[in-house]
């Protein structure tokens, strides 16, 4: 069953369009990433399915209901969490913030609430801190109670927004980690940067510039892993692999000068640029012998 | 010294000085973990407009006061919640033009001879019982407000996206947040004045954060030290014959060097 279904999505600020005519479709227990470059959309997207964003056209269900009425069942992991590090609370004070805008008593916590932030905290591995200053917590630990804080509410769907930007390489697959076990309750979606590390762990891709293109790539990772010795791949690398079979706007081999769009354009360009050092003549005239 | 404790006056002074400390504590602590000092400042110099237009139509300094930095608080928080963009410069601008109002009004009062300096630098050994009822009533509202909304304040001051995402009203905290900063602005005037008030709300804010791990514990560890900062400072000023708000920040400033050059050791 799908938990989020996205049908024909397009959406603009004022007149510049973000995305256009988006679908996709998460499946319980996915573990979805989306990738792509700056300003491609994806943190619009997220926000679209958590109804901060309004929908334009087309249209989102959470869970069959529209976003802001699935949100109790989404929890989220927002992207900067080296925000306040000097604001003086304890990480059980952040985790108990994952029952805020329920109800509540008037004043205090219940206890209740405590129980289920230390056992959020637990999860995540983190109990022993729970009454630490959140400031003397390493970027990898505070990232953890911000996954705490976000299970406290016992979401169906975990969704996090470039999780490991700032963490150490260490921290980064110590989250994954996590994640990974998470995964096998909790629907995961993951916006990164770091297209290597998540292949290892996701078993669907999407990949958003404006449009979106999807990648079941649970079976593909074999695929991957074959392709060299090491197991980390440069960005175009990759892209050129999602991108060939879906883009048609993106041709794999050099042809005129309007390749522009083309993910792997450094490439291509490269390979004209030798092309026209040899031969001094305008890419076309090649084309047409 | 004793015998000046027999004295009305200095037992006003006293009394104003624990209520408005406390006050600002609490308050001052919201304005430094969000990032509002400078609202506050603006907030502060604009509220001289309304003791301006006070004393023009005869109305009671507080009431006067108290209306127009409300007023600016209102308005400052529209700005920022609606743009962001050049927000500094309109906080200036409200800045000086409230202060302009104030001037101007005073001016056009007929026969009076406002004593300007002592709302630009405090007058609390003219607090009366009305201005201490004052500053009760809103050390209460302020106590109301924070033992009912903690967890809210808490949410929208620490990760205001997140508690936006989870259903608080971020704007309503946020403007009231504002509002309760502008009335603790207006009763300290009456203690260090509205151009030293600044020092009050970030002073003590400062070296209780260090020495906090909650904001509970942060607010009311800030209003003990304001608390002793001002009644230190009021010794000062009564010994020595010095101006009263002047004397209690340069005790609060004097006392952060120290801090700093032991707790900052202590650190490393």
């Amino acid at each position: 069953m799908s938990v989020i279904q996205i049908r024909d999505l397009t959406f603009a600020y004022d007149k510049d369009i973000v995305l256009e005519n988006i679908s996709l479709d998460v499946e319980e227990r996915d573990f979805l990433a989306i990738i792509g470059p700056n300003g491609g959309g994806k943190s619009t997207l997220l926000k679209l399915i958590l109804g901060v964003n309004k929908v334009q056209k087309g249209s989102i269900s959470v869970f069959g209901e529209p976003p802001h009425k699935g949100l109790s069942r989404i929890g989220y992991v927002p992207q900067n969490t080296n925000i306040n590090t000097d604001f003086p609370i304890k990480v059980i004070e952040v985790v108990l913030m994952g029952h805020v805008g329920e109800k509540k008593p008037l004043f205090g916590y219940g206890k209740d609430e405590i129980a289920c932030a230390m056992g959020a905290l637990s999860q995540v591995g983190m109990q022993a801190f729970a009454q630490s200053k959140i400031g003397s917590l390493s970027g990898g630990q505070r990232q953890r109670v911000m996954i705490a804080r976000a299970l406290c509410a016992h979401p169906q769907i975990l969704i996090l927004d470039e999780p490991t930007s700032s963490i150490d390489i260490k921290g980064q697959k110590e989250i994954y980690e996590l994640l990974r076990v998470l995964n096998k309750s909790i629907t995961i979606i993951v916006v990164s940067h770091d297209i290597s590390v998540i292949l290892e762990y996701a078993n669907k891709a999407a990949h958003v510039n404006r449009q979106l293109s999807f990648h079941d790539i649970s079976d593909k990772k074999q695929t991957f892993h074959t392709h060299g010795e090491q197991e980390h791949f440069c960005e175009i690398e990759l892209l050129q692999m999602l991108g060939a079979e879906h883009c048609e706007s993106c041709p794999s081999t050099p042809s005129t000068g309007s390749g522009t769009e083309d993910p792997a354009g450094l490439e291509t360009e490269t390979k004209d640029t030798i092309a026209n050092a040899t031969v001094p003549e305008p890419a076309e005239g090649r084309e047409e012998k | 010294m004793i015998e000046a404790l027999s004295y009305d006056f200095v037992q006003h002074a006293i009394l104003a000085g624990i209520l408005v400390s406390f006050a600002a504590g609490i308050i001052g602590s919201l304005i430094v973990v969000n990032r509002m000092v400078f609202l506050a400042g603006g907030i502060a110099h604009t509220s001289y407009g309304g003791i301006g237009l006070a004393v023009f139509f005869g109305l009671p300094i507080f009431l006067g006061a108290s209306l127009f930095a409300v007023g600016a608080a209102l308005l400052i928080a529209a700005l920022t919640l609606k743009s962001r963009h050049r927000i500094d410069t309109f906080i200036g601008l409200i800045w000086a033009v409230g202060m302009a109002i104030g001037v101007i009004f005073v001016d056009l009062t007929p026969g009076y001879n406002v004593d300007l300096m002592s709302y630009l630098f405090g007058s609390i050994l003219a607090v009366n019982t009305e201005d201490l009822y004052f500053m009760g009533s809103l050390l209460a509202v302020i106590l109301f407000v924070i033992t009912f909304g903690y967890r809210n304040i808490l949410a929208v001051s620490y990760d205001s996206e997140y508690a936006a995402l989870r259903g608080v009203n971020v704007r309503f905290y946020y403007t009231l947040i504002l509002i309760l900063s502008a009335l603790t602005v207006v009763v300290a005037i009456k203690v260090v004045g509205l151009i030293l008030v600044i020092a009050m709300l970030t002073i003590p804010v400062y070296i209780a954060e260090k020495l906090s791990n909650s904001l509970f514990s942060m607010m009311l560890l800030s209003g003990a030290i304001a608390t002793l900062f001002t009644l230190v400072g009021l010794w000062f000023s009564y010994t020595y014959n010095l101006t009263s708000g002047a004397s209690i920040i340069l005790v609060s400033a004097a006392s952060l060097g120290l801090f700093l050059l032991f707790f900052g050791k202590r650190k490393q």
